[in-house]
């Protein structure tokens, strides 16, 4: 056999579904290989970042890795953004690139790049394989590796010579990975250390994030917190670890988190984060975060420990496995005052909107989320739409939340959809979108379209884009600049160049008619175009760099002039 | 206040190892004073010892973000107290006939040698820790020093435990 039957040997042992890629001529033999393997699919995308949005989409909605293929040179490179969205966010995909011969290497050859080179801050691992002899050993680690302990991609360089080359391959080899060792239970001491500090507290949060989903740990936690009594926040892709039907969540915290949360962030007098890695989108200004609370960290990957808070103690491990172990340790707490000023501040600032005054992203998505009982798989782009749709779909499940929160990528969200619609063929999933990140993927619709996927893509259109003239409005005195999408397409006839259903929702009045008509229509994909009043804001809103306790409720009044925030972007 | 630290790290000797560690100290605004990759006794494992200046607070954090590279076996940090830690280098400094005997006095002091000899110049050899290099280039400096080459720190640890 050849090295690239080698490669597709091993995809297959690995009980890969489908390989989301492009072809040219450095990978053409990858590509050929796989014309023997139908087992293995090939969805052939528009762009390569598509690819791996997919791919990142498919292994974030069903916990398997995402195996993206593409060629050498301006192939390679085209995965560079989604390799990076899947860094930040702990994602398992392998990305395998064709390249030119091994000995064309470093001499400009035609679509050579570096892309070993190029990836390596924003990959987990990466590979270049020069000898055939390590090929199967290196696509297996590859796997291992985007799979295990803290999940990210591994990327394959595969120069055309070696993955042509004849090899009698016996796959026996086994993993050669000296300098990598992962850490899933916890230490009992300090599991021990943190029932004792969890025992002292008043007023606990549980904060949790997309280790906790990542680690499948939405059971314990769900044991954990109704044992201590303890109220439940998630981040951005904690989403879905504890139900947000739940008595005890708050929802989302943060920047745009509920205004719940982020008081009981203010007033707890102690934190649990559980794969959570106090990202600034959290924190605001960290010297005012929980000046008063004791600080406990959970993670699988101990270089987040005291990366940015320094805890009282970390516990090294899975989230699920230290949770399990620490469970037998907890009592009921002494929460009934805690809990009730939570209902209090839920119900004195709950997430709200206008009702009046035109067509609102808010009321279309809380629509949404009740017409589906809140159990569509949501995939989402970057922006206000995003915030909006963390705000007002409920998360009630794992795995069921997909969204670019580290690197927030633009066009992430309906190629991600695609991944997580193969992926779940018979769940309902829905990508919302706005104007602006749809334009940067929508070529996909072509392959959406190709394999007939129900995903309803909601794509809310005001015409702007919004978090930007959002924060000029606040921030920059309304000084609008660059952000009118003056020239956007009528995505409805854009759909249907496609072969896409298309609806248009202008008014606030068709809101469940045509969500309700777009949920029934199931031969393809179909677009749902909202056009939404054009200057709303996202609210509650904490400025960047600002404290916690600096938190926006509601818009301030247009006199006010707000400083520019510290914080990055 | 920036601070140096010396770091050993055994890594896998793989491609792209020391790349990966360059950019863990660049990315956090540390830059390496000295750099010292050779063998291990184990020819698929290679030791590095490096020396970093960067600010102390982030110290921790880029010895976790070593530690978690792939290839990186373990990175430790060392006290000076428990480890044996040398350097070389070598001097060329201009000098006539006439200047010589000073310059062999000092040689002799450090116990270090005279490995080349010319008409108008001498290349000096020696061995021994950091401080004791930096007090050689002292003297030599004002004396004529042209050029000076240096290892980089050598550390091992004292004793059985691994380095």
């Amino acid at each position: 056999m050849n090295g690239a039957q080698i490669v597709v040997e091993v995809l297959k042992k690995q009980g890969v579904e489908y390989i989301f890629g492009y072809p040219g001529g450095a990978c053409m033999p990858i590509f050929d290989a796989l014309v023997d393997a139908p087992e293995l699919k090939i969805i052939l995308v528009r762009h390569e970042q598509g690819a791996t949005h997919m791919a990142d989409g498919y292994a974030k909605a069903t916990g398997k890795t995402g195996v993206v293929l593409v060629t050498s040179g301006p192939g390679a490179t085209n995965t560079v953004t989604g390799i990076l969205t899947a860094h930040m966010d702990s994602v398992p995909i392998v990305i395998l690139t064709g390249q030119t011969i091994t000995p064309n290497l470093g001499k400009d050859a035609f679509q050579e790049a570096d892309v070993f080179g190029v990836t390596m801050p924003i990959v987990k691992h990466s590979y270049l394989v020069r000898d055939v002899r390590d090929l199967s050993r290196i696509v297996k680690e590859a796997f291992h590796l985007a799979s295990t302990g803290r999940p990210g991609p591994v990327l394959v360089d595969l120069p055309k010579d070696v993955v042509s080359v004849e090899w009698d391959e016996n796959f026996s080899s086994d993993l050669d990975l000296p300098g990598y060792e992962v850490q899933t239970s916890g230490s009992t001491e300090s599991i021990k250390y943190v029932s004792e500090l969890l025992s002292k507290s008043k007023r606990p949060l549980l904060y949790v994030g997309a280790g906790a989903v990542i680690s499948g740990a939405a059971k314990q936690l769900k044991k954990l917190a109704e044992i201590l009594q303890a109220p439940v926040t998630t981040t951005l892709l904690g989403k879905g670890a504890f139900s947000e039907i739940h008595q005890l969540s708050v929802g989302m915290l943060g920047m745009h988190g509920t205004a719940y949360a982020n008081k009981a962030v203010i007033e707890c007098d102690l934190i649990m984060a559980i794969g959570a890695r106090w990202d600034d989108r959290i924190t605001g200004k960290v010297s005012e975060f929980c000046p008063n609370a004791t600080k406990i960290h959970i993670d699988i990957d101990p270089a987040e420990f005291g990366k940015i808070i320094q805890p009282e103690i970390s516990v090294n491990g899975d989230a699920a496995k230290v949770l399990e172990e620490l469970i037998p340790l907890v009592k009921k707490l002494d929460t009934n005052e805690w809990l009730k000023k939570i209902e209090q501040w839920k119900h004195k600032h709950p997430l709200k909107y206008p009702k009046r005054g035109g067509l609102r992203a808010q009321h279309i998505l809380a629509e949404l989320d009740r017409l589906t009982g809140s159990n569509a798989i949501i995939s989402t782009d970057v922006g206000q739409h995003q915030m909006w749709a963390a705000q007002f779909c409920k998360s009630i499940r794992e795995r069921q939340w997909l969204s670019s929160g580290g690197a927030g990528t633009m066009g992430y969200g309906f190629p991600a959809a695609i991944g997580a619609q193969l992926g779940n063929p018979g769940d309902l999933v829905v990508a919302i979108v706005g104007d602006g990140g749809f334009q940067m993927t929508m070529s996909e619709l072509a392959t959406a379209a190709i394999h007939k996927l129900p995903i309803k893509i909601l794509i809310i259109n005001n015409r702007y884009l919004g978090m930007v003239r959002q924060w000029q409005q606040l921030f920059f005195e309304n000084r609008e600049s660059g952000v009118d999408m003056e020239g956007n397409p009528d995505f409805v006839k854009v759909g249907e160049a496609f072969g896409v259903k298309g609806f248009h929702l202008r008014r606030a009045g068709d809101v469940t008619k045509v969500l309700k008509k777009a949920l029934a229509y199931n031969e393809g994909p179909c677009i749902v175009e909202a056009e939404v009043v054009k200057a709303d804001n996202v609210f509650p809103m904490i400025p960047a760099g600002a404290a916690v306790s600096d938190m926006l409720i509601d818009e301030p009044p247009k006199t006010k002039k707000m400083k520019k925030p510290v914080g990055s972007t | 206040m920036e601070e140096k630290f010396a770091i050993s790290i055994y890594v896998c000797n793989k491609p792209g190892v020391l790349v990966r560690l360059a950019q863990t100290f660049a990315r956090r605004g540390y830059n390496v004073d000295s750099l010292v990759v050779s063998p291990a006794h184990d020819a698929n494992f290679s030791r590095i010892t490096v020396v970093v200046q960067g600010e102390p607070s982030t110290y921790d954090q880029i010895l976790r973000q070593l530690n978690k590279l792939i290839d990186v076996v373990h990175a430790t940090s060392h006290q000076t107290t428990d480890v044996v830690d040398r350097e070389m280098a070598l001097f060329k400094v201009r000098v006539d006939p006439s200047q010589r005997a000073e310059i062999f006095q000092i040689v002799e002091v450090f116990r270090a040698k005279t490995v080349d000899i010319t008409d108008h110049s001498l290349v000096i050899e020696t061995t021994g820790d950091s401080l004791k290099i930096d007090a050689l280039e002292n003297l030599l400096g004002p004396m004529g020093l042209l050029e000076m080459v240096r290892s980089g720190k050598l550390i091992m640890k004292r004793g059985l435990e691994e380095t």
